[in-house]
């Protein structure tokens, strides 16, 4: 039996900071236990690093926040061990289904290949992730979560960051080498050090009704444009586990979001769509409006912005979360490098500018989507109107049509950490500065996944004959390196190179930081150099 | 590179049928008639560069007092 998570709470301890005469000094403190926050503190802790981790509550998130979650993050998740409890709890989906009044006009498949371990996307509530999460938090013994201890102040040192941490027990301060502030979209830290996020807001306002039924839609993500049962509007439909449904009705700028919210208004909004034979309860009812903002830098000193506090994007393209998922991924072994001298102080830097450049995208993503759904002027929306009505009939128009284009990693391409390699002369495989591609493999005979054999530290990958991966994942010095022998399958090789020889090298992000057609040790070297930041040519 | 040099073989007749196009229409419909057959036109032209250079042109020509 699963326990209750939305209602799970957690114990504020007193730590032995707030007895201490002198301020503790901690290599790292994250502020906010949120998604990004818990996902950034194990892979730190699994990387040696103790944490401490501050939040100014003790419950997991409420009401409706976070339902999909994609590929990549549950391929991080797996890295922390919890991918395959987020899967077996999630609904697991590939199809979306675009319809205009009543009328289909088109399907997608976010997953067209066969043979990846995850699907495209799972459905999941984000207190289920964040339930997940705290779990594999608390295992780790280097990570130390303190709740109900709200950041106040932040003072910035040559050598440390002081933050004053309120509690039950009244105020106290602790220093850290570095700060990640996890704290959200209206993020305190960033205030309190005189930063802002900036951009653009969305002149509508979206209901979004999280409702209990078993009903038989089928598990796929079902958006309407101008439906029946809610004219001129759009509406996305979506099921989650637990038998709850995630419906989003448009509603327009002027609506009255108090009057909105209100039972008697929703039910027949929610009735209207489902048929009144239909039985459903309400499980929770918020009024919204989006926006598409971020700060200009993520890094100010030794305070690191990863998460909501940096960036924001309407829902559309389910980016919240999974980018700040990936802010951390990014942000985990540069942090853990640098904390343990293996790597300069400069290597965060890559960090700004590998997740600025991501947060662009999916702003871009976002705001391309959201002025489709949303058209801003008389003339957007005459066009994207012009474009549904060719839909039907004219497949270039299906291609038009924006109902939210779902996340999907960055790849660094201009990355300072990549080198540069052979990777011209090849014509197909994993791009430089992209992530790993899943595929089967064999090991002893006995069939896995590709990916849960690279990425803990900077890993080798070659294809020394037809039928063998030799993978090395590099030590700290050579005699610490480790080697796996792997049998690739078709789609290893479809997906990265049939020649033999291949070399791929994968940052521990799993991102491609180079590639080539031979096997060379000093090139590697090198390129790991290299992506530590150090000696960059 | 956008043609900007005469390629109509017929140029009074297809100017007759562009307006033939919208008779009977409201300015409404018009407007999303107009607005089809751009995009209709630009999903054949496929190629952007000519399609940025066009829509400059369409634009500039406005833009000036
Ligand atoms: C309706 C809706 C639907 C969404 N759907 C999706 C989706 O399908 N997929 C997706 O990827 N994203 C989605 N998102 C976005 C997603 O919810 C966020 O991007 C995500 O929660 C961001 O995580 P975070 O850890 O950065 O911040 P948060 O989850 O906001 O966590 C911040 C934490 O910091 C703590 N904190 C704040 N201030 C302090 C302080 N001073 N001291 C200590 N602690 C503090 C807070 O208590 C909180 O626990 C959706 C959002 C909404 C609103």
């Amino acid at each position: 039996m699963d326990v209750n998570h939305p209602a799970q709470t957690f114990d504020y301890v007193r730590s032995a900071d707030q007895d201490s005469p002198v301020a503790a000094l901690h290599p790292v403190v994250i502020v906010g236990a949120g998604p990004v926050g818990l996902t950034l503190a194990i892979d730190l802790a699994k990387k040696g690093i103790p944490v401490v981790v501050l939040d100014d509550d003790h419950r997991l998130s409420t009401g409706s926040r976070a339902i999909c979650f994609a590929k990549r993050t549950l391929e991080i998740f797996d890295r922390l061990g919890i991918g395959e409890r987020c899967v077996n709890k999630g609904v697991s989906w590939n199809v979306g289904k675009v319809f205009l009044r009543e009328q289909l006009l088109y399907e997608f498949n976010l997953l067209p290949e066969r043979n990846h371990q995850r699907p495209a996307f799972i459905n999941l509530q984000q207190y289920y992730v964040e339930a997940f999460l705290n779990d594999a938090a608390r295992a780790e013994s280097n990570v130390d979560l303190r709740w109900k201890n709200k950041v106040v102040g932040v003072t910035q040192g040559d050598e440390s960051v002081t933050l004053s941490v309120d509690t039950p027990d009244g105020i106290h301060s602790i220093n850290a080498r570095y700060v990640v502030a996890c704290d959200g979209a209206r993020s305190p830290i960033r205030g309190f050090i005189g930063q802002e996020s900036k951009g653009q807001v969305f002149r509508d306002r979206f209901l979004i009704a999280d409702v209990k039924m078993t009903a038989p839609f089928p598990t796929e993500r079902w958006f309407w444009f101008d439906p029946p049962f809610h004219p001129n509007q759009s509406v996305l439909l979506h099921k989650q586990p637990d038998d709850v449904w995630r419906i989003d009705f448009q509603l327009g700028w002027d609506a009255d979001p108090e009057l909105e919210k209100r039972p008697e208004n929703v039910l027949p909004r929610v009735r209207a769509l489902l048929g009144a034979d239909t039985a459903f309860e309400l499980e929770w009812v918020s009024v919204y409006t989006f926006a598409c903002m971020r700060m200009e830098k993520f890094r100010h000193g030794r305070v690191l912005f990863a998460g909501d506090s940096a960036h924001g994007v309407s829902p559309f393209g389910a980016r919240g979360a999974n980018s700040g998922i990936q802010d951390a991924d990014n942000l985990g072994w540069k942090l853990a490098a640098v904390v343990n001298g293996a790597a300069p102080d400069a290597l965060i830097d890559s960090y700004c500018a590998e997740r600025e450049f991501a947060a662009d995208e999916n702003i871009m993503n976002s705001t391309r989507s959201t002025d489709f759904i949303t058209p801003k002027s008389e003339v957007s929306k005459l066009f994207r109107n012009a474009v549904l009505e060719l839909a039907r009939d004219h497949p270039f128009a299906r291609r038009i049509v924006n109902s939210g284009r779902l996340s999907m990693p960055s790849t660094y391409a201009d990355s300072p950490l990549s080198t540069p390699g052979d990777d011209t002369s090849f014509n197909k495989g994993v791009a430089l500065g992209a992530p790993a591609v899943d595929a089967p493999v064999q090991v002893d005979g006995r069939h896995c996944w590709f990916l849960s054999l690279i990425g803990k530290t900077f890993t080798v990958v070659q294809l020394i004959d037809a039928n063998t991966l030799k993978i090395t994942i590099v030590g700290a010095d050579q005699r610490e390196n480790q080697t796996v022998f792997a049998e690739p399958s078709g789609d290893w090789k479809h997906r990265y190179s049939e020649r033999v020889g291949t070399t791929y090298l994968f940052r521990p992000d799993q991102h491609v930081c180079a590639r080539w057609h031979t096997y060379d040790e000093q090139s590697i070297q090198r390129a790991v150099n290299r992506a530590l930041g150090k000696n960059a040519q | 590179m956008l043609n900007i040099e005469p390629n109509l073989a017929n140029p009074d007749a297809f100017y007759e049928a562009l307006i033939d196009m919208h008779r009977e229409l409201t300015t409404e419909q018009s407007h999303l008639v107009n607005a089809k057959l751009v995009l209709l036109l630009a999903n054949h032209i496929g190629d952007v560069s000519v399609l940025h250079d066009a829509m400059r042109r369409a634009r500039d020509s406005e833009a000036q007092p």
